[in-house]
């Protein structure tokens, strides 16, 4: 709508005629370029999902085609026999219980962080904030290790508090901006009213804080969902392996000698969800990004 | 009151404290002093070799191969991220000629630009895997299919090629949303300024170079760090999309695939400790640079 409102001013601003024939020459060659990269970005993701549907056969010989009839069982194999069922559902366990733990540590320290003033809060602070600069190999050794010596190798636990603890800092360093903004004139008439400390964070802070939190909330649950560093070392155990593992493990081991089309699905699936999280939050997705980006 | 607060407080810390101290500090903590010795595992039997493993390093062609790679990497693909990043997001405001609404269509541009971001980088890796694959991949059909059965190759198989084909796959993945960062930048350059460019008869060249881009250059900035840092990694589409993988002979290998596989497929891990300080402080080195210069910028604007 803002757009609209825009484009329509920006035509008022403008001489009329002018503006036109200047557009007419520059509008074409401006969305050949852009129709160029949208194809060059767009058809290598159709051209997998529409291969989930074909026979090997098919795939083999006719890279290009439409498939003759959809395969469905492609899918269903994929899910099963493939094991991207459990990948999948792995995931899904991790992935959720780390989430939940990050949003509920994060926010806490973040809040207490923000909002309380306390000898060590700045050096706690950039304790958390630094670890966002490093990269995360120069730890890797060390980690297995510890997390062999805590006997959490290969354990939904272990992937769970391992996650948890490298996502903590970002959630800190985002939701940390995000309750210095918000009023404190709310928390203090709860606070008059005889609310307790927890109290006034879980139900007056909290829910005030929605719009970070879900802000947060998107990114952790991409971030989360597409790691593959982590339990590449630290899930050794392959019923255990989360999506991204089993897809890479599966198209190392067989993906260029057997089960195409059964890859192919696979690789479907694994999209799916980060695409509809995508078409659910696009616009908060962009925003967030790209605002995070130039702080 | 006072006793509540400190509760409240100690509650809120501690928990992400102890998991932060165990999970992130202790093992970089751990990573500097392992990289002093010659681990390989048993415990209790770390040798102190001092600095010893950093020599090693210098005479290990795979990993200067490494170096070498990502060296390219941290040049070519933020350079060329950037152009396509920068090129698309100024036509999209082109429009007529250097104003600054979006072209008919660009929001749907937008979403189609950004999604490879949101892959993870093993989808990606293993997506490209199938579209080089030099039987019945992607890009061998499209070339026959256009009569070009000479340009056929295959591509993560040649030593010449298999770097580039990597390199485009980051290129590929991270555009979009440079695309959206640049686009957002153009979209806060006030209008008057593109406006008094077209009065003064400026093209649309001379609008970029004069008011376009001196004004979205903190992002190209932020840009850089950005790829530059992502272009020390790669370890992901290299582990799962090449041959070897890091070939062939050590085309594509990188610092990330060299730790990782003298670590946990070789078990040196002193030795692969010294790797991770080496990317540290190539990391840092990267950010202090970006940094300086960025400062530097600021002070001239002012």
């Amino acid at each position: 709508m803002t757009v609209t409102r825009e484009r329509a001013a920006a035509v008022a601003a403008r001489p009329a005629p002018a503006r036109r024939v200047r557009r007419s020459g520059a509008a074409f060659p401006v969305h050949l370029a852009m129709l160029a990269w949208a194809v060059v970005t767009a058809l290598p993701l159709l051209w997998a999902v529409v291969s989930s549907f074909k026979t090997d056969d098919e795939i083999l010989n006719e890279p290009w085609s439409l498939p003759a009839s959809p395969k469905f069982d492609n899918w269903s194999r994929a899910w099963t026999q493939a094991s991207i069922g459990r990948y999948f559902l792995n995931s899904v366990v991790v992935v959720g219980a780390a989430l939940v733990l990050t949003m509920l540590l994060g926010s806490l320290v973040a809040y207490a962080l923000a909002r309380y003033e306390f000898r060590g809060n700045r050096f706690i602070y950039y304790t958390f904030v630094a670890a966002m600069f490093f990269p995360v190999f120069l730890a890797l050794v060390p980690l297995f290790f510890v997390v062999q010596q805590l006997g959490l190798l290969g354990t939904y636990p272990g992937l769970i508090l391992v996650y948890a603890a490298y996502a903590v800092p970002f959630t800190v360093f985002f939701l940390h901006a995000f309750f210095r903004t918000l009023p404190s004139e709310v928390a203090e008439a709860a606070f008059i009213d005889g609310c307790s400390h927890s109290g006034v964070f879980f139900r007056v802070m909290l829910p005030m804080a929605r719009p970070g939190l879900v802000a947060v909330g998107i990114f952790n649950f991409l971030g989360l969902w597409n790691q593959y560093l982590l339990p590449l070392v630290l899930n050794p155990d392959p019923d255990r392996y989360v999506l991204a593992q089993g897809l890479a493990a599966l198209s190392v081991s067989q993906g260029y000698r057997s089960d195409w089309s059964g890859l192919f699905a696979g690789l479907t699936i694994a999209m799916l969800p980060v695409l509809v999280a995508y078409v659910a939050f696009q616009r908060h997705i962009r925003a967030g990004m790209t605002a995070g980006a130039v702080k | 009151m006072r006793h509540g607060r400190w509760r409240f407080l100690a509650g809120a810390l501690v928990p992400a404290l102890v998991l932060h101290a165990v999970f992130v500090l202790s093992p970089y903590a751990q990573a500097f002093y392992l990289s002093l010795t010659d681990w390989t595992g048993v415990a209790g039997e770390a040798r102190f070799v001092g600095a010893g493993n950093y020599p090693r390093l210098g005479g290990d062609s795979l990993f200067l191969h490494a170096v070498r790679n990502n060296a390219v990497m941290l040049v070519v693909v933020p350079t060329v991220t950037i152009g396509i990043g920068l090129f698309l997001a100024s036509m999209m405001h082109l429009g007529g000629r250097g104003g600054r609404r979006g072209i008919a269509g660009s929001g749907a541009y937008q979403i189609v630009y950004f999604f490879p971001q949101l892959l993870s980088l093993v989808v990606i890796a293993v997506l490209w895997g199938f579209v080089y694959n030099p039987n019945n991949g992607l890009l061998n059909g499209a070339l026959r299919s256009v009569g070009l059965d000479g340009l056929t190759r295959s591509w993560l198989a040649s030593p010449s090629l298999a770097l580039i084909a990597v390199m485009a796959v980051l290129v590929w993945s991270s555009v979009g949303f440079y695309v959206v960062l640049f686009s957002a930048a153009i979209d806060s350059i006030p209008r008057e300024l593109f406006e008094a460019a077209l009065l003064d008869g400026a093209g649309g060249w001379a609008t970029f170079r004069t008011v376009t881009f001196p004004l979205v250059r903190e992002s190209v900035h932020v840009a850089f760090v950005y790829l530059g840092i992502a272009a020390l990694d790669a370890f992901a589409v290299v582990q799962v999309m090449t041959v070897g993988p890091g070939g062939p002979d050590g085309a594509t290998e990188v610092i990330g695939l060299s730790l990782y596989r003298n670590a946990f497929q070789y078990g040196k891990f002193g030795y692969a400790s010294a790797m991770g300080v080496a990317l540290f402080f190539a990391t840092l080195t990267l950010a202090v640079l970006a940094l300086r210069s960025g400062r530097k910028e600021r002070l001239e604007l002012a």
